[in-house]
């Protein structure tokens, strides 16, 4: 993004200067990286009670169509024409090659034709360029600009959401519906990426300051920026796009071969599906995996993996510091024969070999609210 | 008498006896945000004026602290490896970073004075 490029406002913009927001360039958006509270506390404040996130940079659309969920699947592994009324479903979107161009959220809204889908900000236009050309024979996609997008997440998130929106009680992970929220009509699914419970919001771009100040109001509810939604994700082992996979990352080697579906892995009808398969039963030359250094020292985005002969095997695509565990945590990909639990690992920060080891994830459990 | 003074890059170096303590300032530390880790440098080392010290991180980055002058590093705040936070809560007091000897009076005289360095932060 050049300087000279205007960026983009969310319609929270005004809200978030009103909280003290310090507002940093993200994805073309002008966006709160944090508030007055600090990212640690956000951070933890969301795992003990509740945040609410702006996310409304992400890409909204409709994608309609006679058979809008088999179209998807020319662009996507994943089992959308599976999907039931009522769920939401995390997909990656491929291009010719089976690299990740994307990973994004669909929708099955109950009654209605059209599929619903999240991608990432930085990525929505060409994803919505792409997804519209591949599927121009098969469906339309229809872009949504003018919605805004909340999440509001952390063990008291329902609480106060029923409060607001008594129908979202009815909702379990990943189940999507429209409700009522505030009196105006919303887009809910009880998913998000914090590893908490927790929802996301997708209201008119009207709205959305209205419902913010309202649920920011509720006792408990604090707004969380950028910073703590990145340590968050992290923590709970939830991929980055444009860090921990891009196009040069396949599904494989991203440890992402659970979205690809059963039907799917069979008929091989996906972009370059005999090529993914092959890896996935013959093993990917490297893979995504968890890294928890001994030491207090984090290890960024970029620094070098070795092993303990001192060979480079890998690198991090995210680390940081987990405000849960008070310690230092990463994702990098690696070398697959080094990819196992435990396997003792150097991190090449500063000029210095610093002693880790390969690690499961999530290094902070989920706590997803599975069943009513 | 002690006197402070302050750098560009936000270290501040106050001198008592012959003794100078190094830390950061109270406006690196916000600009930082929640500091999580601190590397300090090893008694008996000698730092160079301009040269990487020490090394402070927040949640959101790392960053080099360098000397503000030359000399013998005689101590360092061990503390800060343990609670590292004591930088954000105090920068320049309790959060201070390390100690040096054999300072050179002429490096520390060309740093900023507490109001240069007030006028300097105001127009950044």
């Amino acid at each position: 993004m050049s300087e000279t490029t205007a960026l983009l406002r969310t319609p929270l913009y005004a809200l978030h200067l009103a909280r003290g927001a310090k507002m940093v360039p993200f994805a073309g958006y002008e966006m709160p990286v944090q508030y007055e509270t600090g990212i640690l506390k956000e951070h933890l404040h969301t795992r003990s009670s509740a945040g609410l996130f702006d996310v409304s940079h992400m890409g909204q659309a409709f994608l309609a169509g006679s058979e809008p969920a088999r179209a998807l699947e020319r662009v996507s592994p994943a089992d959308f024409a599976g999907l039931k009324e009522g769920m939401q479903r995390y997909g990656l979107l491929l291009n010719e090659r089976g690299t990740i161009k994307d990973d994004f959220m669909a929708s099955r809204l109950s009654g209605e034709g059209a599929l619903f889908l999240v991608v990432n900000a930085g990525t929505k236009d060409s994803d919505f360029a792409y997804v519209a050309d591949c599927l121009k024979d098969l469906a339309e996609l229809r872009p949504q600009p003018d919605r805004a997008l909340l999440a509001l997440q952390g063990p008291k998130a329902a609480g106060v959401l029923e409060r607001h929106a008594p129908d979202s009680a009815k909702l379990v992970f990943m189940r999507v519906a429209r409700i009522r929220v505030g009196g105006v009509e919303a887009i809910v699914s009880r998913s998000g990426y914090t590893g908490e419970d927790g929802f996301e919001i997708s209201v008119d771009a009207n709205d959305a300051e209205r419902i913010a100040r309202r649920l920011l109001e509720e006792p408990g509810v604090l707004p969380i920026g950028l910073g703590a939604r990145d340590s968050l994700r992290l923590e709970a082992g939830l991929c980055l796009y444009g860090h921990d996979i891009d196009e040069t990352t396949d599904p494989i080697e991203a440890d992402l071969a659970w979205s690809i579906g059963k039907r799917r892995k069979l008929a091989k009808d996906f972009p370059a599906a005999e090529w993914i398969m092959d890896r996935l039963f013959n093993g990917s030359p490297r893979k995504r995996v968890g890294i928890r250094p001994d030491g207090k020292a984090p290890a960024r985005e970029g620094t070098e993996v070795a092993d303990k002969s001192g060979r480079v095997v890998g690198r991090i695509t995210s680390g940081g510091f987990s405000p849960t565990l008070n310690a230092p945590i990463a994702m990098g990909t690696i070398e697959s024969a080094l990819a196992g639990d435990g396997t003792e690992i150097d991190l090449m920060v500063r000029g210095k070999a610093l002693p880790a080891r390969v690690a499961p994830m999530p290094f902070v459990p989920h706590r997803y609210k599975r069943t009513n | 008498m002690s006197e402070i003074r302050f750098t560009d890059q936000h270290e501040w170096v106050r001198l008592e006896g012959d003794v100078a303590t190094i830390g950061i300032t109270k406006y690196a530390a916000e600009q930082l945000g929640d500091i999580v880790y601190v590397e300090l440098p090893e008694a008996g080392k000698t730092v160079a004026k301009g040269g990487e010290a020490a090394v402070v991180e927040s949640v959101k980055a790392a960053s080099e602290v360098y000397a503000p002058i030359s000399g013998e590093v005689t101590d360092a705040n061990a503390s800060l490896v343990e609670d590292p936070a004591k930088v954000n809560a105090d920068p320049e007091g309790e959060g201070w970073f390390f100690k040096v000897r054999s300072v050179n009076r002429q490096e520390l005289e060309k740093l900023m004075t507490a109001d240069q360095y007030a006028a300097f932060v105001k127009g950044l």
